[in-house]
């Protein structure tokens, strides 16, 4: 049963004198009570695949086609105000900079308790709520902290406080847009045990973004690859990280800090770069990238997938 | 509501502190004595004319004297003192909300819109604001609510491209966008998360208008573009004074004097307030 299902998504951003293609074709499922990661370079549609499925693209972003299943109704159909019944209730986000996803002039009783406004609950069981969540992110005396504003806390904690926030209506779905990014290692590491420890008591999924593989693959039990706007490899973390299949998948793996054994001044990269999305491709969208690349590479690669482990490349296809 | 309470009592110790805020406290608070309690503390009436009492010189009966109608100065300046407060509060509040909500619209609504709001802005605010006035004035006539007119006419622009800038500044910060991502409606993001934070500013700027206000309702009174007589205002007293200023001094003086003075409270009282308020501006701690 996947409480998400994306299938064939197509995003254009209208540009001065061209279309962008954000998002193509892409198809991600993401089953109950898992933990799926979305790798990718920047610029590779990771934030415009967030803003589809909430349905807050900036004004020149469209759907161009493709549905985006959520417990069964098509959000890609949903309207504006029954959008808004999803949003924050049945789907939660947590955003990359702490620093700034806190409204600084109100204090985090105010803010939690704002977040609650569509609960029936009286103020005094909202309030105890929001104790009890701040609570569990682990909030030393969140008594007192519920009268304290964002700047009085630290970068670690207002990142729980805004976890705290996106699980206060237990939903279905939890998108972390990089959660950790602007924190250092050893919060990192506090960050995802808890994150890990709210989704099996919620017993949601979690969309994680994020291009910090060895994260990705402490955490997830899927992984996404994307690139330039495609899906080229999906499967379970043991499959993407073990035995990678995609030309792309590989290069990044290696590219991985953490996985050089020699000393080194430079570290490897992939040559080339991001293909400009304006322009028309044909065939494969990494073949100017690609090491292995052949006359097959012209056409669309087809996906093709055993096991749940699925790949567009000719070399595997073939 | 305590703490609130000693906010209020620590910021108004650091304005007795400054030598300038003392000064605009005490003749802030002095003239708005005097306009509240006008009728306590004049023993005549402000509009009643008494031809065997003209020009008379300041003494205990007539504490600034009387003028060519022979009515009590110190008594019209009292009240003159409640007009120019009304209009001076009246405007600016008036002002305000309707500036916030165009500020508002402007910043959070569509590119065309926005534009269309600037422009429209920018043409009220390139009239000069006397000739604003004689405009208004010819078409309606001079009575207080063509002065409030003008002054929310002139002050409007100003208000609303403060919370507009905020807003689009604000539109973007990713509170705002986490806001709508857990489902907040535009509403609810505009008055929770933008207004809060863009107001301060406002309040500031607001605050150092009101006696800019005042010298327009007066200026406006001394050209009979204001009140109509009888009714008191300081400008109006000014220009009963004018005609007669080489005999009889006294009245253009007590036109004039409080007009000077309160002015400079409000602005003595609105720069004090603006560098308590503004740590850039902070030179000892």
């Amino acid at each position: 049963m996947n409480v998400l299902e994306i299938q064939n998504l197509n995003v254009t951003f209208a540009t001065e004198g061209s279309t962008l293609r954000a998002l193509k074709n892409v198809s991600i499922d993401i089953p109950k009570r898992c933990i799926v990661g979305v790798v990718g370079e920047s610029g590779c549609g990771k934030s415009t695949l967030i803003n589809s499925i909430l349905r807050l693209l900036p004004e020149n972003g469209k759907i161009d086609a493709g549905t985006i299943k959520f417990e069964g109704h098509d959000l890609t159909k949903f309207d504006l105000s029954q959008m808004k019944t999803v949003r924050g209730s049945r789907i939660s986000t947590v955003f990359q900079d702490p620093m700034s996803a806190l409204n600084p002039v109100l204090s985090i009783a105010d803010q939690m308790l704002h977040i609650q406004y569509r609960s029936k609950l009286r103020r005094k069981e909202k309030q105890e709520k929001s104790i009890e969540m701040l609570r569990r992110v682990r909030i030393p005396d969140p008594e007192s902290a519920l009268k304290r504003y964002p700047h009085e806390f630290s970068g670690g904690m207002k990142q729980r406080i805004s976890i705290a926030m996106a699980m206060m209506m237990e939903p279905a779905l939890l998108i972390a847009d990089e959660p950790t990014t602007a924190l250092d290692a050893t919060l990192e590491v506090a960050i995802i045990d808890l994150l890990k420890e709210l989704q099996s008591q919620i017993e949601c999924s979690i969309l994680f973004i994020s291009h910090h593989l060895g994260l990705i693959a402490e955490l997830c039990d899927q992984v996404i690859v994307m690139y330039a706007g495609e899906v080229l490899e999906r499967g379970t973390a043991h499959q993407i990280f073990h035995d990678p299949w995609h030309p792309y998948s590989a290069r990044l793996l290696e590219c991985d800090p953490a996985n050089q054994t020699s000393r080194t001044r430079q570290l490897p990269t992939i040559p080339g770069e991001i293909p400009d999305l304006k322009a028309i491709h044909k065939g494969c969208i990494f073949r100017s990238r690609c090491q292995y690349c052949e006359d097959i590479c012209t056409t669309v690669p087809e996906e093709f997938g055993i096991n749940g482990h699925f790949v567009r490349c000719h070399r595997k296809s073939q | 509501m305590s703490e609130v309470v000693s906010k209020f009592l620590f910021t108004l110790r650091r304005i007795v502190a400054e030598p300038l805020g003392a000064i605009g406290l005490i003749l802030v608070i002095g003239m708005i004595f005097g306009a509240i309690f006008a009728d306590l503390l004049s023993a005549h009436e402000p509009i009643r004319i008494s031809p065997r009492d003209r020009f008379l010189e300041p003494s205990l009966v007539h504490f600034l004297g009387t003028d060519q109608l022979g009515r009590d100065l110190f008594s019209r300046v009292l009240h003159g003192g409640q007009i120019a407060l009304s209009v001076a509060l009246i405007a600016i509040a008036v002002s305000l909300i309707i500036g916030i909500i165009l500020g508002l619209i402007a910043g959070y609504g569509p590119r065309w819109l926005d534009n269309l709001m600037i422009l429209t802005f920018d043409a009220i605010k390139s009239y000069p604001t006397v000739m604003l006035a004689l405009a208004l004035v010819t078409l309606f006539g001079p009575s207080l609510t063509a002065v409030m007119i003008v002054v929310i006419l002139v002050n409007v622009p100003g208000y609303a491209r403060i919370i507009r800038t905020q807003t689009l500044a604000l539109k973007s910060s990713q509170f705002v966008a986490s806001a709508q991502s857990m489902g907040a409606s535009t509403t609810r993001v505009l008055c929770i998360h933008i207004l809060p934070n863009s107001i301060g500013p406002l309040l500031i700027l607001a605050s150092m208008d009101i006696p800019v206000v005042i010298a327009i309702e007066a200026g406006m009174s001394f050209l009979g573009l204001g009140v109509r007589p009888p009714t008191p205002s300081w400008g109006a007293i000014l220009n009963d004074g004018f005609t007669a200023i080489r005999d009889t001094p006294w009245i253009a003086i007590a036109g004039g004097v409080p007009i000077i003075l309160t002015t400079l409270g409000f602005t003595f009282l609105g720069e004090t307030l603006r560098d308590i308020f503004d740590p850039r501006l902070k030179t000892r701690v």
